[in-house]
């Protein structure tokens, strides 16, 4: 997404080092990581694990649990499409395989010119206005492909 | 001054509301036109959203679903003084849709600025934490008891009886903890009441700490959830700069102390102790009860994990008494619930009323049937784990029991409608699909089992040996309903055998081209 930077080791270290102290200090870690460089580095896993007293296991652990963090960079937007049987309910599904071909993706892929990342997410909470997505963070509804594609130039 | 209320609910805004806003302000001062222009959370009418309110001597006057485009013409026609408009809609008090809910634990969503505490103590707010206050702690467990208030999590279990544990275990350190992780497709009660009016949550788990003993609490937020993230927040700051939170709440001397965290996209982190362990920092994998949380719970201590929906209605319970919610309601299902209706319908949004009403009336006299306009033949409630019931089925009474005894579950109150272009073994097919990608891993039964309910599904759908293969999935379902630790592979093989029980015809599609071979 727009906003990120390369890595840093030493923004790395201080954004762990400004959360490390929290109770459950991990998943805080992880998404101010995720939120300032686009994906959570390998070379982060060592610091997160010896500024929280936990082994390299445990800390890739919880980052390859979570469907969130993601361990290589995406495209400059991340679309999220969501796969939840509300939005099957209006085509969602006949949606995606649409976008998919159109942006000559799968889930999780990136498009050749590195511009769009699609991933899948189970419900937005968005269900009555559906199709439903988040670009970049931000709800749309009533998803089409007109509709996106307006959004991404707007972004 | 003009008074325009605009929500900046995550549907609104899904929908152009930020534009809206943008053009009414533009519009305004371009006809030297003084406005004010207060972003509340939604009513829950979704299908008029964006929907602009403005303040007439006649009282509020709605306008919707406005786009940015139709600004100007609303303008023009007369809009700050609430003339008509093809968009215009009248009072929303008026609507059916709102005039025939009961609206208690969202009596004022979409009517305040949620982060105004002002105007939330001016429509009654903190006045179920004040009764809470002078009631002290036991007598506090006891009106929720009396209440007969229900979890709204899914599960159903007596709100009371979990405060009366916690507040019996001896720790020096108790948490209560708000499971926020709303994942069940179909619902949006939560994400709308924490956008709208999250002081009723933060009023809610303050009482709960007072009534437990419990000094920090959480609220467990999905991250799906962006902009419920960015208002629960900033509520909280609020909150804390008011003396409602912090080492004196109110100014009682009690303490109570409350921080938002963020999940991370795993739907198991829902069920309440891999809700633990994700606080905890690890992965979210779900464990073994006993010990219950209330002895047992976040970093091993006493702790109080409720749904938002129960602890929002505390405060309404708190402040107008335990019996007047308990009048509402039907059998042992007591008080009221936000159903949320969903999916392919024609009007969606919250519709919150006394346990009991029909399926038909909310998906029919509320929600006009589909929004394709094609026929209704299916509706799945309470979420992905959550039964499919045919259209003959609709009578039913929406009651924790009567759903169970139909072979469903009530769940978090998600109806989620689909006309006749469903695919009933595809949506079989996505319940094993779902809990395969979901399941937390801890037991055979559903890791390796969902996997397996896919294959033998594909195979029933390529019409190869199906009669044999339904068999399969029969016996899949059977063993993780009866082996599985949690709900999550336990209840799955609801949605995929009531699709094949109500809907046998959607198996057999592949088998006649084969069967003539
Ligand atoms: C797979 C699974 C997912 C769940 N997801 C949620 C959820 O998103 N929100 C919720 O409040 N409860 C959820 N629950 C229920 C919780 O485990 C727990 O019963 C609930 O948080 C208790 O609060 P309540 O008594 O107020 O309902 C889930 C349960 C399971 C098995
Ligand atoms: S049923 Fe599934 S989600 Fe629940 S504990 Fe077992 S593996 Fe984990
Ligand atoms: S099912 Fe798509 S937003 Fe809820």
């Amino acid at each position: 997404m727009p906003g990120h930077t390369d890595w840093d080791a030493a923004r790395a270290a201080a954004i762990i080092a400004a959360h490390r102290h929290r109770e459950g200090a991990t998943l805080p870690i992880l998404h101010a990581l995720q939120d300032a460089f686009g994906h959570v580095p390998q070379e982060a896993v060592p610091l997160i694990a010896e500024a929280l007293n936990l082994s390299r296991a445990e800390v890739h652990g919880c980052l390859s649990f979570y469907h969130d963090f993601r361990r290589e960079p995406a495209g400059r937007h991340v679309v999220k499409l969501c796969r939840a049987e509300a939005c099957q309910a209006v085509g969602a599904d006949a949606l995606h395989a649409a976008l998919r071909a159109a942006y000559g993706v799968d889930w999780h892929g990136t498009t050749a010119d590195g511009q769009v990342t699609l991933e899948p997410v189970f419900c937005l909470g968005l269900c009555a206005n559906g199709p439903a997505a988040l670009v970049d963070g931000e709800p749309v509804a009533r998803l089409d492909a007109a509709r996106l594609a307006a959004r991404l130039a707007a972004a | 001054m003009t008074r325009l209320f605009l929500p900046r609910d995550s549907v609104a805004e899904a929908l152009g509301a930020g534009a809206v806003a943008r053009a009414l302000l533009e519009g305004a001062r371009r006809r030297g036109r003084p406005v004010t222009l207060t972003r509340t959370g939604s009513r829950g009418l979704l299908w008029l959203e964006p929907l602009l309110e403005v303040e007439t001597p006649a009282g509020r006057i709605a306008y919707g679903p406005v786009a940015p485009e139709d600004v100007e013409g609303l303008l023009d026609a007369g809009l700050l003084q609430g003339a008509p408009h093809p968009l215009r809609l009248g009072r929303p008090e008026e609507m059916p849709f709102l005039a025939r809910q009961q609206r208690l634990t969202f009596a004022r969503c979409g009517l305040i600025d949620p982060l105004s505490l002002d105007e939330y103590r001016a429509t009654g707010g903190l006045r179920g934490l004040e009764a809470a206050l002078a009631l002290g702690g036991a007598a506090v467990v006891e009106a929720v008891a009396a209440s007969g208030l229900r979890g709204r999590g899914g599960a159903g279990f007596p709100t009371g009886i979990k405060w009366r544990s916690v507040r019996a275990a001896e720790a020096a350190q108790k948490y209560v903890v708000c499971n926020a992780d709303e994942g069940d497709s179909g619902t949006f009660a939560d994400r709308l009441l924490m956008e709208g009016d999250p002081f009723t949550l933060i009023e809610g788990m303050a009482i709960a700490g007072l009534a437990t003993g419990a000094t920090q609490g959480y609220v467990y937020i999905r991250s799906e959830y962006p902009l419920a993230w960015r208002s629960l927040n900033a509520a909280i700051a609020v909150a804390e700069a008011a003396g409602l939170l912090g080492a004196s709440v109110l100014g009682s001397g009690r303490e109570f102390r409350l921080e938002a965290r963020l999940g991370a996209g795993a739907y198991i982190c829902g069920e309440e102790t891999s809700l633990l362990e994700s606080l905890e920092g690890r992965r979210g994998i779900v464990r073994a009860k006993p010990p219950i949380p209330a002895l047992r719970g976040l970093f091993g201590q006493p702790t109080l994990i409720n749904n938002v929906l129960s602890f929002a209605a505390v405060p309404w319970i708190l402040a107008h008494g335990a019996a007047a919610y308990a009048e509402c309601g039907m059998g042992r299902s007591r008080g009221t619930m936000p159903f949320q209706l969903a999916g392919n319908i024609r009007r969606g949004g919250l519709v919150e009323l006394g346990f009991g009403p029909t399926l038909r009336a909310l998906v029919e006299e509320f929600g006009g049937g589909t929004r394709s306009g094609r026929p209704l033949r299916a509706v799945q409630v309470g979420g992905p784990l959550g039964a499919y019931f045919p259209e003959r089925l609709l009578d039913l009474p929406l009651d924790y029991e009567a759903l169970a005894g139909a072979g469903g579950m009530l769940g978090h109150g998600g109806i989620v409608v689909f006309d006749d272009t469903v695919d009933m073994a595809r949506q079989a097919r996505f319940a094993f699909e779902f809990c395969a990608a979901e399941s937390c891993g801890k037991c055979t039964p559903c890791r390796i089992g969902a996997v397996r309910g896919v294959e033998v599904i594909d195979r029933v759908i390529a019409g190869r040996q199906p009669a044999r293969n339904l068999a399969l999935v029969e016996d899949l379902c059977e063993v993780m309903r009866d082996g599985s630790l949690c709900a999550m592979g336990g209840l799955t093989p609801l949605p995929v055998m009531s699709a094949l029980t109500h809907f046998p015809e959607d198996f057999r599609r592949g088998a006649a081209p084969l069967a003539a071979e």
